[in-house]
């Protein structure tokens, strides 16, 4: 009689997707945890915001941290069970353990830099704040829904886009040299959420192909569809958020270009026309120093060839 | 017009945004050693995603290296694109920057995933004016 199979142990040696292993090798060597970035270097930056200034750092932290609470629990254990491979299950474990490193680096922020009461009255504001509760229960409705592929759709919206209203407060800091280390910190945390947004993606537009043409026009209507639901959520949160300081018009361009990006990390084209998408430069130059780059290397003098920064790599095949 | 010569995983973001060049183009191979032994012999821009992720050695894809190791393919690249994404920070594009130092050819334009229509513009008068000055 034969036995029947109930599982089989990953083979790791047998790889059928080469992304699987590039992402989880990728992901692996990126690993890192809060405590290595000094954040502690930046309490006297703390204390030179004023006190409207702090709560609104430790909302926007709140709110994040909620989402990577969502993500790390809910939405990456929802694409499990539509895993294509047994390493993208591997790789689905990884990034629901990074969703709660970056969950607790919030934390670890808060009791470097705040008192134990603010600290509890921001945890407070993100379970009464309407359009944070709203946010969760869009994307928690999707995560909970039988759609595999409007699973992937909101767990890459979440990934590249919904992050992003919070994300411009340390890089709006940043750009002032204020809390440069939680920057460095949270440099880190959009670095993992770019290869996440990738990968969820990049699955999705495999299972998006196979799918007939019918669904597959539903379901991009479908995208488009929760994306203006969810921007107009987070239009009216980023308002709440940032109107006090004067920067709900800038922020909406940063959520606008990221928009953008999540709808090609989906393979979709993107939605928000270039003139509503001119971040900030600042901004965009504390995200990366390479982003905003209006060089153009036809003007100015004879040979102003524009040449690479960087030192030649010492990869011994590169010999050249 | 200069042709286009790319590399794309297989998720394919640089190959779908080449094909809005609508210019002629040739993909290096996935494969390692087919990548060796391709070769290209029309003067050609190279457009290279980054898939290094802070680690500067294995920023170009090995493809690219093991297609740019022979001489008579790298002597035909007048300028280079490079697609990434932002997030990456300090090495965003950072495939680019490499290539066009080894190569000392002008770095044209870095370039978001699949990128938008405006970038697609840009990078158009950007490779006409290129053309124009060789
Ligand atoms: C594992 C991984 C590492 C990456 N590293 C970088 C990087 O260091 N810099 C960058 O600008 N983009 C980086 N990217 C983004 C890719 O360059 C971008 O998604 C590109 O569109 C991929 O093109 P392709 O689909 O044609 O291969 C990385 C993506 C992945 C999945
Ligand atoms: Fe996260
Ligand atoms: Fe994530």
């Amino acid at each position: 009689m034969n036995t029947r199979l109930i599982s089989r142990p990953v083979n790791w040696n047998k790889i059928e997707d080469p992304v699987d292993l590039d992402v989880w090798n990728r992901l692996t060597q990126n690993f890192w945890l809060p405590e290595k970035v000094p954040v502690s270097n930046d309490i006297q930056s703390w204390e030179t915001l004023r006190p409207h200034e702090q709560k609104l750092t430790m909302h926007v932290f709140t709110g994040l941290t909620m989402l990577d609470t969502i993500q790390g629990t809910v939405g990456a254990m929802s694409l499990m069970p539509d895993a294509r491979t047994q390493h993208e299950e591997a790789v689905i474990t990884n990034i629901a353990f990074m969703e709660s490193v970056h969950a607790k680096s919030y934390s670890s922020v808060f009791s470097t830099l705040c008192l134990t009461s603010d600290i509890d009255e921001a945890f407070r504001w993100s379970e009464d704040n309407p359009n944070l509760q709203k946010k969760a229960e869009i994307v928690l409705n999707y995560y909970h829904g039988t759609d595999p592929l409007k699973r992937k759709v909101a767990s890459t919206l979440l990934e590249s886009f919904l992050f992003y209203s919070g994300f411009y407060l340390p890089m709006y800091w940043s750009s002032r040299a204020k809390l440069t280390n939680t920057a460095d910190l949270i440099r880190l945390i959009i670095r993992d959420e770019a290869i996440h947004g990738y990968y969820i993606g990049y699955k999705f537009q495999l299972a998006y192909n196979e799918a007939d043409p019918k669904v597959q026009e539903e379901i991009k209507q479908y995208t488009y569809d929760l994306l203006l639901e969810l921007y107009e959520n987070e239009i009216k949160y980023t308002a709440d958020l940032y109107d006090e300081m004067g920067l709900t018009a800038d922020v909406k361009k940063f959520l606008h270009y990221n928009a953008n990006k999540a709808l090609m990390n989906l393979g979709f084209d993107p939605l928000f026309p270039k003139d509503e998408c001119e971040v900030n430069p600042a901004i965009l130059a504390a995200l990366s120093p390479n982003a905003d780059e209006n060089h153009d290397f036809f003007s100015g003098s004879g040979s102003s060839y524009v040449i690479g920064k960087h030192e030649s790599t010492t990869d011994d095949d590169w010999d050249f | 017009m200069y042709d286009v010569v790319y590399f794309s995983s297989v998720s394919e973001n640089t190959k779908r945004l080449v094909e809005k060049l609508g210019l002629k183009s040739v993909r290096i191979p996935l494969k390692s050693d087919e990548a060796e032994r391709f070769t290209y012999d029309h003067d050609s821009v190279l457009v290279v995603p980054t898939y290094g992720s802070g680690e500067e050695k294995t920023s170009v894809p090995k493809q690219v290296i093991k297609f740019l190791n022979n001489p008579e393919n790298r002597k035909h690249i007048k300028g280079v694109v490079a697609t990434g994404n932002t997030n990456f920070g300090e090495s965003y594009g950072l495939a680019g920057d490499i290539v066009a130092k080894k190569l000392g050819v002008p770095l044209l334009q870095r370039i978001e995933i699949l990128g938008t229509p405006e970038d697609i513009e840009q990078l158009k008068e950007r490779l006409n004016k290129l053309w124009e000055l060789q």
